[in-house]
Formats: structure tokens, C-alpha cells, sequence
């Protein structure tokens, strides 16, 4: 076995094995936790980096291994992959320092860390997938990894979320099932190719293309919170704060929109689903998507439910950009992709610090946090800056590729769309921000839990990662045209994705 | 071949003679004498298994004689991979089974295991119909027998129900094999397939209907499931693990042997025919999940699954067309559910052992309290609702791949909708077990010991594994004779 074959499963193995060790250890070994942790979490971060230099070279990376006649399980990274892969690595390592800090003290960590490990190879798995068969057994591994965190506190509203969770995403599954077992049944194989499986789905009624399409984007819309099948998400936010990071952001949703992006591409190819006719209507529920969740999220005083609302309209615009025939909507879709990533678990992060911080946990008791709290406070208003497209940040760059993909595509109902969206970012984030800033601090807060201590407001280990990520939203903004940034890699994407379809 | 070195006959012999070893010796002396002897049937199946992969089947007459007096014996990749299956699981079960029944053993425990294997195993291995009657006859009384030691009056009641269904199953193949061996004087299976391909006269219609159904009762498939939850849910943990995992596989095995093989001129005459089973196998899956989610204590529960995943068994009927699918799903079902049922059984009991509750609502907590045996609970569940990665996934792949091959999206749908079903009971009682318990801190109720824990999870993770590393099994099945 040689090295590019190794590199995909060292990948999976820098946190599946973490994940087993943690699962044996007892639960007052805190240091060896942590310290297992972070070497995980570092030396998976390492293993990117080299995939990121040689894929960018040109080279290939592909395990592949029979589990029954016909069906492979394959792990290929390739650009795309990475994109996805290095996004979840590199907000893992945050997630991970901030979840230590989070759970001081807290009950049952092996178990949660355990499964956050866990949570964090199904991801690799669904991203470094070659087929939809490897695809489907991540991302039902995703599933039943996330549910013991999301019930993780064991009280009955945490019971409640858990069990809506299930619901929805064991159904998505078995939707997904359906259509890819169809699809290999049709097509003979599922295997991920640049541009389609072209010959393949040619001759087949398109009738039963379509229907197979709806089951598997049904499949992934469940993950991706796709109105109408976004229910669970406002509910699970019931989940301690690093778990909501890593449904929002690192992983679930992320792997849902992820899905979208392979079955157009890779499965169907951007122009087979343009004549099929399923690209419009799939823009069409992507816009109403992105305003309804934006219009919800304007009605939430409990802040999560608010920012989770949030979520459910910002992934939708990583779906919108796919369903914008041609490279710049893209464009906008994946680096969207990874500047949702950044700017919501910023968000998360702030809102988990306030809450343990003060016990704040509703937009109404926000009343002159940012003086208590500024750095978090600062983190959060460069998270929700960004959220509304703001200059200078992550948003900007991506709403301004997708409403160039929206005009470049001729739809320009789109570009309104995202206008209108914006808005409505600012219209929900805008009193956050307001009260926080500008209205004076009560007399006491509802739960004040951790003192301040000179300018260090909270603990270190809730307060570094927010900052870290909120510099980032800042950063991959300015630094756009950077050789390694998210809109450079994204581009490199669209590249090959439209190279192979000119061939 | 020298009958020292014949790995077939030791696997018959090894378990009579250990179990009436055991008889003789004192309680202290069973368990060892059966982990021994699991642990050589294991090695002889491997070898077997070694054997079929390379040879194709090998048969041949133990002791010599020819037949009518020796005793056919036969082995294709079909029976290796149940030898295997069944040697593996007993092995794990009778090392759960010494500690569990480390406080007192029920009479004959180590005895009636032996022989129950030691029936099973023949049955695997039989060529001719009366044969295999008496080894359904020896496994079937073997089973009443481990039901009724768990002594309690309920335990009696379906130990009595379920010698009633045993009894009249095997008496209804009986006269089946009466009636065949009337029209045609001889009754070997691989005989009769030419025999009865040739001419059918209506007393073989009628054989086979009762042999069939006879096998059908035994095998529980719905409607004839009447008698299986008080048994596999009132006995003692290990010996439910036995029944759900093995025993009822053993007379689908033959149903599913009788239908390929002798029969299968008169399935094939009618192809209508191979619709019964099916649509009983769909109406066991809803029934028995539906009764499953309903039911109120835990192994009831996971006996009421056992109804549900048995139906899964006979959706591949309709199925069997030009290609392997359909008998690899079947096979992979079988060998899947075997080894999560039988972590799943006795997982619940050592979770009702420390919670001292039969109730489902006895689970909640476990998380907490016993994590490796909850783990093992839920990677089973994982494998019974078809979730990737396990063998249950690839089971219910290939089954829906062979239902749309075969033009029956309705078996599709049905398995799809089981899998759904499954879901809702197994995370019924995983939900529970996360529930925060009021006095969790104090007081943790005693571990158990770890063999308990470890032998259920290493059972449920090997169904998980199945579902990453199934092709030596679907290359043991390509010789197999269809």
C-alpha cells in the first residue's frame, strides 16, 4: 500500500482511533483526554496540510476497498474533498479547545468527546467519499454519532431534540437509500466523476431521473435543513454549545449542503440536471429557504433558536449557488461553504460564552453585554457583520460571487433574493448587536457563573477560540486572493468542474 | 476420508460428547468442558469453511457404509458459512453463559446446549430428508428443554407452547417426508431434485406444502410467531440469545434448502408460489415491529424484533432470478442478525441483571452505568435497523438491489419502511438510556463482571464488521448450488 493510498485513512484514522482510546478511558483522566485530543486534532490538521500542497500539484489520493461484489468503499481526496476536509479539521481543533473549556467539570466527557470524535470522522468519511455508497455509510455514521450529543445533558427538552433529530435524519436516510440504490440500480455504479456519470444516466427515462434526484436531494435537504425539512434543527440547539458548533458549522449541515454539491456535480452533472429541469426548482427552494429561515430567525428572543434559524437560511445559499448554472454561482456556493463554517461557529461560540458567562440565553437580556463582555462581544458582531454580507468580512466575498452567478445566470430573482436576505440579516442581528453595545448592563445578570478578572471576561479557553475565528472571518475576507484561501480553492474547483464538462 | 481427521463428523461428535461429559460432571466441570469443545467445533468449521472455499462442496459417507446404511454427510458454502455462524455465536454465548449462571445453573444447562448444537450442526450437514427430521426433532427438543430451565411457571407455559409448535411442525414434516418417500423410495435431497423435476404427482404437492409449513411454524415466520415471544422472552438471557440467534435460522436454513433444491421443480412450475412467504415475511415485519415498539419489558421487545428481522428472511423468495442477490441478501440476514440478536439478548440481560427491572424503562440510565454493554446494545440495534456500516446495511442493500432487479419494488419499499420501524424500538430503549436517572451519583449499582460486558460487545461489533468485510462470506456462497 503506498502513501496515497495511506494519506485518506491516516485522515480517518487521526480521529476514529482518538475517538476508541477516549471511549476506554476513565472519566477523571482529564489530562490524558485533552492531551489525546489535541495531538488528534493537531496531526489531523498536518495530514490536510500535505493533502492540500499535493492535490493543488496534481496528484491523486485514493483508497478503495471491496465490500461486496461491485460496491466499493472509497476514499478520494480531491480538491472539492478537501474543501469540506480542511474546514471541519481546522474548526474541530477550535471546537475541541473550546468544548474543554466548556465542559469543566461537567459530567460524562469521555463519552462526549468520544463521540465527538466519532462525529468528526463520519465527517471525513462523507467528505472524502468516492461514491454514494461510502457517501451514505458516513453520513448515517454522522446520524448516530451526533445523537448521544445532542441528548447529551439527559433532561427531557434535551430528550425532546434528540428523538426530533432522529426523526428526521433516520427518515432523510432511508430516503437517500432509496435513491442510491435506485441510481447504482440504473446506472450500474455510483462513483463520484468530475462533470457526471454521463453515458451512464443517458437512454433512462427522465421521469424516474428526476424521481431518484428528488429522493437523494430529500436525502441530504433533511441535513441541510431545507425548508421543509428543517424542523429539527431549531430544536436540537438544546445541545450544549460546542455540539450546536459542530451542527452548524463543522459537520451535519455542512454535510447535507456537501451532499447537494457531489449529486449535481458529480453524480448528475451540472448540465444533465440543467436539461433535466430540476436545477430551477431546486433554486427556487433554496430562495424560499434563505427567507424563510431569515424571516423566523426575526421572530426568536432565545438566542441559539435565532442564530439556528439563521443556519437553516445561510446553508441554503451554498445550495442556491450550486443550482446557479455556471462556475461563479459556484464560486460563491463553496467558499460559502467554508465562510458559513467560520462566521457561524463564531457565533455559537459567543452565544455558549454568554450563556456560561452570565447565563444569558435570550436576545432580551443582551442589555449592555458587550461592556461585561467585549471581546466575545467583539467576536459576535464581526460573526453577525459578516453574516450580513459587511465589507471587509467572509460574507462580502461570498454574497458578492453568488449575486454575480445570480446575473451571469440570467436569474435575476435571485439577486433580489439575496438582497432581500440580507436585510434581514441586519433586521435580526442588528438589535443584537444594538442592545449589547448601547443600552445599558442591568443590575445583575440572570446567572452570572464566572467572574471577571481583569480584561480576561471569561475563561481563557471559551474566549481564544472565538477570537481566533472571528480574526479568520476578517481574514479570509481581506486575503480572498490568497494562494490557499477558501475563494482561490473554491475557484480551483470550479475549474476542474467546468474543464471536465468542456472535454 | 479418515474419520479422525474429518472435520464434518467432529462437528457432530464434539458437542454429544461434551454434552454428555457435562451430564456426568458436576456444574463446575460443564462450562469448561463446552468452551473447549466450541472452541475445537470453531476451529473444524474454519477448516471446513478453508476446505469449501477452495474445493467447491465435499460430501461423503461418514464410517464408510453406503448408503442406505451410512449416514450421508455434506457440506457446501451455504452450510460452511452456518457452521461458522453457529460455532462462533455458541462460543461467545456459553463464555457470557459461565458467568451469568455463575450463582446457580439451571439443571442440565451445559447438556441441553450441547445437544442442542450437536442438532443443529447435523442439520447442516445432512443430505437426506429423514435425517434432517431427526436432527429438527433433537434441536427442537433441546430448545424446549433450555426454555423450561428457566423454571418459573411462565417459563413452563411457554415451554409447553412452544413444544406444542415444535411438535406439530416436525410432525407435519414428518408425514411430508412419509408421503415423498411413498412416491418415490428414497428420500435424498439431491435425488429427489431430478426425481420430482421429472414427475410431480399431487401427493409431493402435498409433501412439500406440509414440510414447508411445518418448517414455517418452526421457524416463526408470521402468522405461525405466536409461540416465539414468551419463549426467547421469558428465558434466561443467554438461552434466548441461543433460540433468536441460532435456532430459528436452523429450520430456515432447511426451508430455504428444501425450496432450491428438491422443491424447486414445483416452485419454479408455479412461480406464484414464491409470493406466500414474501407476503408473510412483510406482514412479520410490521407485525413484529409494531408489537416491539408496543411492548412493555425489554427482551419481549428484542423477541418481538426477532418476528420483525425473521421476515426480512423470506422477502428474498420472489427474488431468486438469474443472479446471487437475492440468497447473498438472505445469507448476509441470517449471519447479520445472528450476531446482533444474540449481543442484543444478552446485553439486556446483564442491563435487567444490574437494574433488576424487566421493563424497558429499567434501561434508563445505562449510559451512564454500564456504557460498554449499552455501546454493544446499540451497535446491534445499529446492525438490526440496517444502518452502515454492518451487515444488516449490506443485507438490506442487496435485498432492495434484488427487488428492483426483479421488478418488485414493493419488497423495497417494505424493506425500507422495516428498517424505519427498527429505528423507532431500538432508539426507544438507546433514548432511555441517556435519561439522567434522580440518584445518579450516588449509589452506582455494582459492575458486573466484564465478561458479561465484553462478549456482547464483541458480538455486535463483529455484525458491524460484517458490513465492512463481507466478501469472504459472498465468496463462500458462489459455489453454492442453486
Amino acid at each position: 500500500m503506498n502513501l496515497n493510498e495511506l494519506l485518506p485513512l491516516a485522515v480517518i484514522a487521526s480521529s476514529l482511533v482518538p475517538a476508541l482510546l477516549i471511549f476506554t478511558l476513565p472519566e477523571e483522566s482529564v489530562r490524558l483526554r485533552t492531551a489525546l485530543n489535541l495531538f488528534a486534532a493537531i496531526t489531523k490538521i498536518i495530514l490536510v496540510g500535505a493533502l492540500l500542497i499535493g492535490v493543488r500539484g496534481g496528484e491523486d489520493y485514493a483508497f478503495r476497498h471491496t465490500v461486496l461484489p461491485g460496491m466499493d468503499l472509497v476514499f478520494k481526496v480531491d480538491a472539492l474533498a478537501l474543501l469540506f476536509v480542511s474546514l471541519s479539521a481546522v474548526l474541530w481543533l477550535f471546537t475541541t479547545l473550546y468544548a474543554i473549556g466548556y465542559l469543566e467539570h461537567a459530567p460524562n466527557r469521555s463519552r462526549f468527546f468520544g463521540f465527538f470524535s466519532l462525529c468528526v470522522t463520519a465527517t471525513m468519511g462523507i467528505a472524502m467519499a468516492g461514491n454514494l455508497f461510502t457517501f451514505f455509510i458516513f453520513y448515517e455514521l454522522l446520524t448516530l454519532a451526533t445523537f448521544p450529543l445532542v441528548v447529551h445533558r439527559g433532561t427531557p427538552q434535551a430528550m425532546r431534540g434528540g428523538t426530533i433529530y432522529l426523526a428526521y435524519t433516520l427518515v432523510g436516510g432511508a430516503l437517500l437509500l432509496a435513491g442510491i440504490v435506485w441510481l447504482h440500480h440504473l446506472a450500474g455504479h455510483t462513483e463520484f466523476v468530475q462533470g457526471g456519470l454521463g453515458n451512464a444516466l443517458h437512454g433512462i427515462n427522465p421521469t424516474i431521473l428526476q424521481a431518484v434526484f428528488l429522493l437523494l436531494i430529500a436525502g441530504v435537504g433533511v441535513k441541510a435543513a431545507i425548508v421543509p425539512l428543517h424542523g429539527w434543527l431549531p430544536q436540537a440547539m438544546v445541545a450544549p454549545a460546542p455540539v450546536s458548533a459542530l451542527l452548524h458549522a463543522v459537520a451535519v449541515v455542512k454535510a447535507g449542503a456537501f451532499g447537494v454539491v457531489r449529486i449535481v456535480y458529480e453524480i448528475y452533472g451540472i448540465e444533465f440536471v440543467q436539461t433535466l429541469g430540476v436545477l430551477l426548482p431546486l433554486a427556487v427552494i433554496a430562495a424560499i429557504t434563505i427567507l424563510w429561515g431569515s424571516l423566523r430567525a426575526l421572530f426568536q428572543d432565545d438566542l441559539k433558536k435565532r442564530l439556528a434559524y439563521s443556519t437553516i437560511s445561510q446553508v441554503s445559499y451554498i445550495v442556491l449557488g450550486v443550482a446557479l448554472f455556471g462556475p461563479l454561482g459556484t464560486i460563491g456556493g463553496l467558499v460559502h461553504l467554508v465562510h458559513q463554517g467560520i462566521m457561524k461557529i463564531t457565533l455559537f461560540f459567543c452565544a455558549g460564552n454568554f450563556a456560561e458567562t452570565l447565563g444569558i440565553h435570550k436576545v432580551s437580556e443582551m442589555d449592555g453585554a458587550g461592556r461585561r463582555m467585549p471581546l466575545t462581544t467583539l467576536a459576535f458582531s464581526i460573526g453577525a457583520l459578516g453574516m450580513m454580507g459587511a465589507p471587509l468580512t467572509a460574507g462580502a466575498v461570498s454574497k458578492a460571487w453568488l449575486s454575480d452567478g445570480a446575473a451571469a445566470a440570467g436569474m435575476d430573482w435571485a439577486i433580489w433574493v439575496l438582497t432581500a436576505s440580507s436585510l434581514l440579516n441586519a433586521a435580526y442581528f442588528l438589535p443584537i448587536l444594538y442592545r449589547a453595545w448601547f443600552r445599558p448592563a442591568p443590575d445583575s445578570w440572570p446567572h452570572e457563573e464566572i467572574a471577571a478578572r481583569g480584561w480576561r471576561e471569561t475563561a481563557w479557553l471559551l474566549l481564544l477560540p472565538p477570537l481566533f475565528t472571528a480574526t479568520a472571518t476578517i481574514g479570509v475576507g481581506i486575503f480572498a486572493d490568497a494562494a490557499f484561501s477558501p475563494l482561490a480553492w473554491a475557484q480551483l474547483i470550479a475549474r476542474r468542474e467546468y474543464v471536465s464538462l468542456g472535454q | 476420508m479418515n474419520l479422525i481427521l474429518d472435520p464434518l463428523a467432529w462437528l457432530i461428535l464434539l458437542p454429544l460428547l461434551w454434552a454428555t461429559l457435562a451430564f456426568v460432571a458436576t456444574d463446575r466441570y460443564g462450562p469448561r468442558l463446552a468452551i473447549a469443545g466450541l472452541v475445537g467445533q470453531l476451529l473444524c468449521a474454519a477448516m471446513l469453511a478453508q476446505d469449501v472455499a477452495s474445493h467447491g462442496s465435499i460430501g461423503h459417507l461418514a464410517g464408510g457404509w453406503a448408503e442406505p446404511l451410512g449416514i450421508r454427510l455434506f457440506a457446501d458454502g451455504l452450510s460452511a458459512v452456518m457452521l461458522l455462524l453457529t460455532q462462533g455465536v455458541a462460543l461467545a454465548l456459553v463464555l457470557y453463559a459461565r458467568s451469568y449462571f455463575s450463582q446457580a445453573t439451571p439443571p442440565a444447562f451445559w447438556t441441553l446446549t450441547g445437544f442442542l448444537i450437536a442438532g443443529m450442526n447435523a442439520l447442516f450437514l445432512s443430505g437426506d430428508l429423514f435425517n434432517l427430521y431427526v436432527t429438527l426433532e433433537l434441536v427442537g427438543l433441546a430448545a424446549v428443554g433450555l426454555v423450561a430451565a428457566g423454571g418459573g411457571a411462565a417459563q413452563i407455559a411457554a415451554a409447553l407452547r412452544y413444544l406444542l409448535a415444535t411438535l406439530v411442525g416436525s410432525g407435519a414434516y414428518l408425514f411430508g417426508v412419509a408421503l415423498i418417500y411413498g412416491s418415490y423410495g428414497t428420500v435424498s435431497a439431491s435425488l429427489l431434485g431430478q426425481l420430482i423435476n421429472a414427475e410431480a404427482p399431487i401427493a409431493v404437492w402435498l409433501a412439500a406444502g406440509l414440510m414447508l409449513t411445518g418448517l414455517l411454524l418452526k421457524t416463526a415466520l408470521f402468522p405461525f410467531h405466536f409461540w416465539l415471544p414468551p419463549a426467547h422472552g421469558g428465558a434466561p438471557a443467554p438461552v434466548s440469545a441461543l433460540l433468536s440467534a441460532l435456532v430459528v435460522k436452523a429450520s430456515f436454513y432447511l426451508f430455504l434448502r428444501l425450496w432450491l433444491g428438491p422443491f424447486a421443480a414445483l416452485t419454479e412450475a408455479q412461480p406464484w408460489l414464491a409470493q406466500l412467504p414474501a407476503a408473510l415475511g412483510a406482514s412479520a415485519i410490521l407485525w413484529g415491529s409494531w408489537q416491539a415498539i408496543r411492548a412493555d419489558r425489554l427482551k419481549v421487545l428484542i423477541a418481538y424484533s426477532t418476528v420483525a428481522q425473521i421476515g426480512y428472511l423470506f422477502l428474498i423468495f420472489p427474488l431468486f432470478g438469474t443472479g446471487a442477490l437475492a440468497l447473498q441478501a438472505g445469507i448476509l440476514q441470517v449471519t447479520a442478525h445472528g450476531l446482533a440478536k444474540a449481543a442484543m439478548f444478552i446485553a439486556a440481560g446483564t442491563l435487567i441483571k444490574v437494574s433488576g427491572s424487566e421493563r424497558v424503562l429499567g434501561v434508563a440510565g445505562a449510559a451512564v452505568h454500564l456504557p460498554v454493554t449499552l455501546f454493544a446494545f446499540a451497535l446491534a440495534g445499529v446492525s438490526l435497523m440496517g444502518l452502515p456500516p454492518s451487515g444488516g446495511f449490506l443485507a438490506k442493500w442487496l435485498l432492495i438491489d434484488a427487488a428492483l432487479d426483479q421488478g418488485h419494488e414493493w419488497i423495497a419499499g417494505i424493506a425500507i419502511a422495516g428498517g424505519l420501524l427498527a429505528g423507532i424500538y431500538v432508539f426507544r430503549v438507546l433514548r432511555l438510556a441517556f435519561r439522567v436517572t434522580i440518584a445518579d451519583d450516588e449509589a452506582a449499582p455494582l459492575r458486573p463482571a466484564a465478561v458479561l460486558e465484553w462478549t456482547a460487545l464483541a458480538l455486535a461489533a463483529a455484525s458491524i464488521l460484517l458490513g465492512l468485510f463481507a466478501m469472504p462470506l459472498i465468496n463462500l456462497l458462489a459455489g453454492v448450488t442453486r
